[in-house]
């Protein structure tokens, strides 16, 4: 399993450098795992969207959809597009060192 | 008098009566279904409708003939499960109280998910082919149509039967052939996939075959609205593309009755243990097709599949018995891929679709992931073995468990 170091701290990440632990995660990290996927700045709802997915992660054990972060985080479709270009569900949870959301069949 | 208590009378639901009803002592066991309509569709067929392959008539026939005698059949829509409470009640009123539910309420389009997709367009240049009225509908529009752009769109995942879209976009290709006017039409496949299907190697091997169809393929386009007065549809991410003939296939979602109930996900559909069938939080209830959660097709060859694990499931939970975790996520899906050919796929959550051999006892192999006229012969088949065997709950040659025989890894 690969590895990476992040905020001083090493831990695995699969091949396309998600993190496998989601404990391994400190809110340190999330700027510069934002900065791998083209986002260089966290603002406020940056941080509402991933603290919500955190909270989701940790409660349910599952990856929210986009539709339930609109739904139950309060977050609109589009703006999430905004704050998370091409594929927000799947960015978002990079930066909030959750797994890849799984996909459908 | 213990009451089973079946929610759905569709390709899932109406499996399970036929499957339990000759097993279950009817001195100690009462069999009732609900479902809110007469009609039983033969959805596999509506894909063949817009080309004037299939007449509404050939994909509908009475609910009420696929029961088995002494299986009490309500017609009725449902307003609330009370799951704490082991109790329905109906629209007409009524109350069912079970000790074992089924939940079989399956999944349906929603157009109104998606901002503008019922605006003025809608059954004008747009169209839906996964109910019987839309794919009607387009029938009679394709049958004088001049030609222009026509873009499918899936607008978001899930959704049922994932591979009926391409399908239509490869018998539109033949159709419009037929008709003389392909040169005329522009075929578009805008899909949120990363691809033209959902894993890999299926994907790769499909993919070339748009190309080869001269079908454009546009990958990871997240439908946010369509602007009906200017003909576009637009993503999230404010690209736009333009259609003379939107095909949509809109937001799929599981039933209303499962929202009101409590037991649904954001699109309602009902957490289940992925091998077992049970609803998850609960030991009475089971879930089986459309209806579930689960990351496997929502497709009448799943639904038949889980009815063999869910029927062995019962008979354990009544007995006291361990269920087992048996059912594996298989599918096995006929691609009609035009021109008198088809393409089969078979595959489960941890096995993508890989070419190869399909053997059916008594009927021969069937070519996995490439095109021959014996897989088109295949599917067009089905639609008997649907009305008479399926649904009655006969044995079919083929087993709830994928099977690696045949399959060959690249």
């Amino acid at each position: 399993m690969a590895t990476k170091t992040l905020a001083g701290k090493t831990v695995e990440v699969d091949e396309e450098g998600f993190l496998v632990n989601p404990d391994d995660w400190t809110e340190e990290m999330a700027p510069l795992l934002a900065e791998q996927v083209g986002i260089y700045e966290l603002t406020d709802r940056h941080w509402e969207v991933i603290r919500f997915m955190r909270k989701e992660y940790k409660e349910r054990g599952q990856i929210p959809t986009v539709r339930r972060i609109k739904n139950v985080g309060g977050i609109p479709t589009k703006e999430l597009y905004e704050l998370f270009p091409e594929g927000p569900a799947k960015k978002a949870a990079y930066i909030a060192g959750l797994g890849k959301p799984q996909g459908c069949v | 008098m213990k009451k089973l208590l079946i929610l759905g009378g569709g390709t899932a639901g109406t499996m399970m009566a036929n499957k339990l009803a000759p097993v279950l002592d009817k001195n100690e066991w009462q069999i009732t279904v609900v479902d809110q309509e007469e009609t039983h569709y033969y959805q596999p067929g509506f894909l063949f409708i817009p080309f004037g392959i299939y007449t509404r008539e050939d994909v509908i026939k009475p609910r009420h003939d696929f029961f088995p005698s002494g299986v009490e059949v309500i017609i009725s829509p449902i307003e609330v499960i009370e799951p704490d409470a082991n109790r329905v009640k109906l629209s007409n009123g009524r109350v069912l109280n079970y000790d074992y539910l089924i939940i079989a309420t399956g999944s349906h389009i929603e157009p109104e998910e998606t901002e503008g997709l019922k605006d003025g367009g809608w059954r004008e240049n747009i169209f839906d082919f996964y109910t019987l009225d839309g794919a009607v509908a387009l029938s009679n529009y394709l049958k004088y149509w001049k030609g222009g752009k026509m873009v499918v769109n899936i607008v978001e995942m899930p959704i049922k039967c994932p591979v009926a879209p391409l399908e239509f976009v490869f018998l539109a290709d033949w159709w419009f052939t037929e008709q003389g006017i392909r040169d005329k039409v522009e075929i578009e496949y805008v899909t949120p996939l990363p691809g033209a299907f959902t894993k890999p190697i299926a994907s790769r091997f499909l993919g070339q075959f748009l190309e080869k169809k001269n079908i454009k393929l546009t990958p990871e386009f997240s439908t946010g609205r369509v602007d009906s007065g200017r003909n576009k549809i637009i993503s999230w991410d404010e690209k736009e593309i333009d259609y003379d003939l939107l095909v949509t296939i809109p937001t799929n979602m599981g039933s209303e009755v499962i929202a009101r109930s409590g037991l649904g996900d954001d699109l309602n559909f009902i957490p289940t243990d992925p091998h077992t069938l049970m609803a998850k939080g609960y030991d009475n209830i089971f879930v089986i097709g459309d209806a579930t959660d689960l990351p496997s097709s929502k497709a009448g060859s799943v639904a038949h599949f889980e009815a063999e694990v869910l029927f062995e499931n019962f008979l354990r939970k009544i007995e006291g018995r361990e269920l087992l975790p048996k059912f594996d996520g298989h599918a096995n899906c006929f691609i009609e891929s035009g021109f008198g050919k088809g393409i089969l796929i078979d595959f489960n959550y941890d096995v993508e679709p890989l070419p190869g051999k399909f053997p059916l006892p008594g009927v021969g192999p069937f070519s996995l992931l490439q095109e021959t006229r014996m897989n088109h012969w295949g599917k067009m088949m089905f639609r008997w073995v649907y009305w008479n065997l399926l649904l009655k709950g006969a044995e079919l040659p083929i087993e709830a468990e994928m099977n690696m025989a045949g399959k060959m890894r690249a």
